[in-house]
């Protein structure tokens, strides 16, 4: 299996699947589920070297599920994802790590959360310099470095 | 054959780009070999909207994970603190947070304070001209005065507190503890070609602003105009020697892959303390059956990490989040020795800002406080941009049983044998980490802070690599002298963090570059009987 690996359709079905169950859309903070059709499209072109363990996850909860997960009926799936979790190991936070980290850079999303829609550089941030009278009580210490004698 | 060089310095990272540009007024031909190749800031993280999830594959601090070309891998499946570092034109200082405290005097004397391991043969004074210079040139910002820290004149002001450090100081004073704005290498002022920061987050993986120093952009420019030669992409495999015994130069492959020799009068290692004893062993030869300069058998052993135990909570007020920065305050409370705190030694804290949207919900999923399903975007706004942490650099005594030796398997890309930790944390560290833990929590919750968690040790927390080939005046007890000379092999020195006698209970960046200083001193001032 090389990075160059592609999900299987069943795969995908199956990551479509887990993403809206890790997250689902809101009305009330208009934001789309993580199994949106552009941040689907996003985590399949962003695998790259995750694509292996993915697929590796993907397995074990077919597996797990003994059929495609969406086949399931719902209780059935939550009792599947459970197993999942507790027992995916690395593959499995793989796995969610790449859908949280494509849902959480999408434009929607990050509206939502009143964030800026671009990198950090060139423009960067503007931090508050701060009230320094805070420091005073510490100013007040007396020096104490503790030396050999 | 290649003619010989005056000196040979392995690797351009923190200390192998101090020791270059002091020992360059020699005007000797000296020429530095580095694994990795220059950075470009224009593909550093920051400048893509895309940043955050490069810290999980390519920017990754782990070497092991990132798995680029110029770096090697490391087994450190036997220890509960993994290995971080970088590997390129500026080493680990490409990719630190550039968070710059000092060695304390007590760190010096640490046998003759609390009857534990070791003193070092030097003490702070000696360095103290050589931290001077290289917080200018590194460029260091600060306020001058911290009662329980050693003096310092930083260049330029300190960070701004921003949100967080507000409500940390508060809860500080509230406690009655000690709270200080940390000397930073993070230029808050346009300073010596380098524009000032403009807060474009976490620096630890490189900063595309050059506003954080590394060495690639401070001691590298200067070393190279006058006159040092820096060669990219070599490897060195291993030191070599002659039939007396001293060394003679390095085999390394170059970026072509080719075998090469470089014959060389000085050799200065400048590779940390994982890859100088992994260097040092590689070099075993009939003469040298135990590896290089290990006459003592210390070559390897001593490891110390710092382990770091790290707490953190959400409070209802908004934080810096990513947007500055990670560190911006320090504490010294605990740093010296209080027996009735149940251990030996102590620990500076750190402060930490908060996190980035990506690493807040990938750690905070992990952790079981955000949850799948319906509650997750509440909850989710409820942690984003209001987390602040705090993180105990513990001091690490040296153990032999702590060590870094050859892998009988894993090799790099040029098939070099790579190294092996094999690393337990101590009681003695425990109980530091149960108790800056206690502390930690007493902070988070005088400052409000709820669904708070702990990183205790932090696992990819490996940053400091110390001890592995400490120095001392006893040959039987040291590797290398009090000026930074094998005892075996009386042209070879070592100036990074290796050298180490004991580890103190801070970033030790600007203690191993002013070490690094300090040598080069020594050795231009031994030039006419550098080898007696």
């Amino acid at each position: 299996m090389s990075d160059q690996m592609t999900l299987t359709p069943r795969q995908r079905q199956d990551l479509r699947t887990i993403a809206a169950m890790i997250i689902p859309p809101s009305e009330e903070y208009r934001v789309p589920g993580a199994d949106d059709e552009i941040i689907q499209a996003d985590i399949l072109a962003t695998l790259g070297r995750d694509t292996r363990p993915v697929a590796a996850a993907l397995d074990h909860l077919a597996r797990l599920a003994g059929m495609a997960l969406a086949d399931l009926a719902p209780d059935a799936r939550d009792g599947v994802v459970q197993q999942f979790r507790s027992s995916g190991g690395g593959a499995a936070a793989t796995l969610v790590r790449v859908v949280l980290q494509c849902y959480y850079r999408d434009d929607r999303v990050l509206s939502s959360l009143g964030l800026e829609l671009r990198a950090p550089f060139p423009k960067g941030h503007v931090l508050p310099d701060g009230d320094w009278s805070l420091l005073d009580p510490v100013r007040a210490r007396p020096v104490s470095l503790r030396r050999a004698p | 054959m290649k003619d010989p060089v005056d000196v040979l310095i392995i690797g351009a990272g923190a200390s192998g780009a101090a020791v270059a540009w002091s020992l360059a007024e020699t005007k000797m031909h000296i020429l530095c070999l580095e694994q990795g190749g220059w950075m470009n800031p224009a593909e550093y993280p920051s400048t893509g909207r895309d940043w955050e999830a490069k810290f999980y594959g390519e920017w990754s601090s782990s070497p092991n994970v990132r798995g680029r070309p110029e770096d090697y891998p490391i087994n450190d499946d036997n220890s509960p603190i993994k290995v971080v570092n970088y590997n390129a034109v500026g080493g680990s200082t490409v990719m630190y947070t550039a968070h710059w405290p000092r060695l304390h005097p007590s760190d010096f004397k640490v046998k003759t304070l609390d009857g534990v391991a070791d003193d070092w043969p030097i003490d702070y004074d000696a360095l103290t001209p050589f931290f001077e210079e290289n917080d200018r040139i590194m460029g260091t910002s600060g306020l001058s005065g911290d009662p329980l820290s050693p003096l310092t004149h930083p260049p330029m002001p300190q960070q701004p507190m921003g949100l967080s450090g507000a409500i940390i100081g508060k809860a500080m004073n509230k406690l009655g503890w000690h709270w200080w704005p940390s000397d930073t290498t993070v230029a808050t002022m346009d300073y010596e070609g380098r524009a000032r920061c403009i807060n474009l987050g976490h620096c630890t993986p490189a900063c595309a602003q050059g506003a954080k120093s590394s060495t690639d952009i401070t001691y590298w420019p200067h070393a190279i105009r006058a006159g040092v030669e820096l060669r990219t992409h070599c490897r060195v495999r291993e030191i070599t020697t002659d039939e007396n015994g001293m060394a003679s130069g390095v085999v390394y492959y170059d970026k072509d892959g080719v075998e090469q020799f470089q014959p060389a009068h000085v050799v200065i290692i400048a590779c940390n303390g994982v890859g100088t004893p992994r260097l040092l062993l590689n070099s075993a030869s009939s003469r040298f059956p135990n590896g290089l300069a290990n006459s003592s058998g210390l070559v390897g052993k001593n490891l110390m990490f710092h382990p770091y135990a790290q707490i953190y909570g959400y409070v209802k007020e908004p934080t810096d989040s990513n947007r500055a920065p990670p560190t911006c305050l320090w504490s010294k409370e605990w740093y010296d020795t209080d027996l009735s705190r149940g251990f030996v030694r102590g620990y500076g804290v750190q402060f930490v800002r908060g996190a980035g949207p990506v690493f807040e919900a990938v750690v905070s999923e992990q952790k079981g406080i955000l949850p799948w399903g319906e509650d997750h975007h509440r909850v989710f706004r409820k942690l984003n941009g209001h987390r602040i942490g705090f993180s105990a650099i513990c001091e690490d005594l040296p153990e032999e049983r702590n060590r870094v030796t050859l892998d009988p398997v894993l090799k790099d890309s040029h098939g070099i044998p790579a190294p092996k930790i094999d690393y337990t944390i101590s009681e003695n560290s425990r109980k530091m980490m149960e108790h800056a833990l206690a502390r930690g929590r007493e902070v988070l919750e005088t400052a409000g802070a709820t669904d708070i968690c702990i990183n205790s040790p932090i696992p990819w927390g490996g940053w400091h690599l110390l001890g592995t080939a400490r120095m001392g005046t006893d040959p039987e007890r040291s590797v290398v002298n009090e000026w930074g000379r094998s005892h075996d092999v009386k042209n070879l020195f070592i100036v990074d963090g290796s050298i180490f006698v004991t580890s103190g209970g801070v970033n030790p960046t600007s203690t191993i570059q002013a070490l690094a200083l300090y040598i080069a001193d020594q050795m231009k001032q031994r030039l006419a009987n550098l080898f007696d």
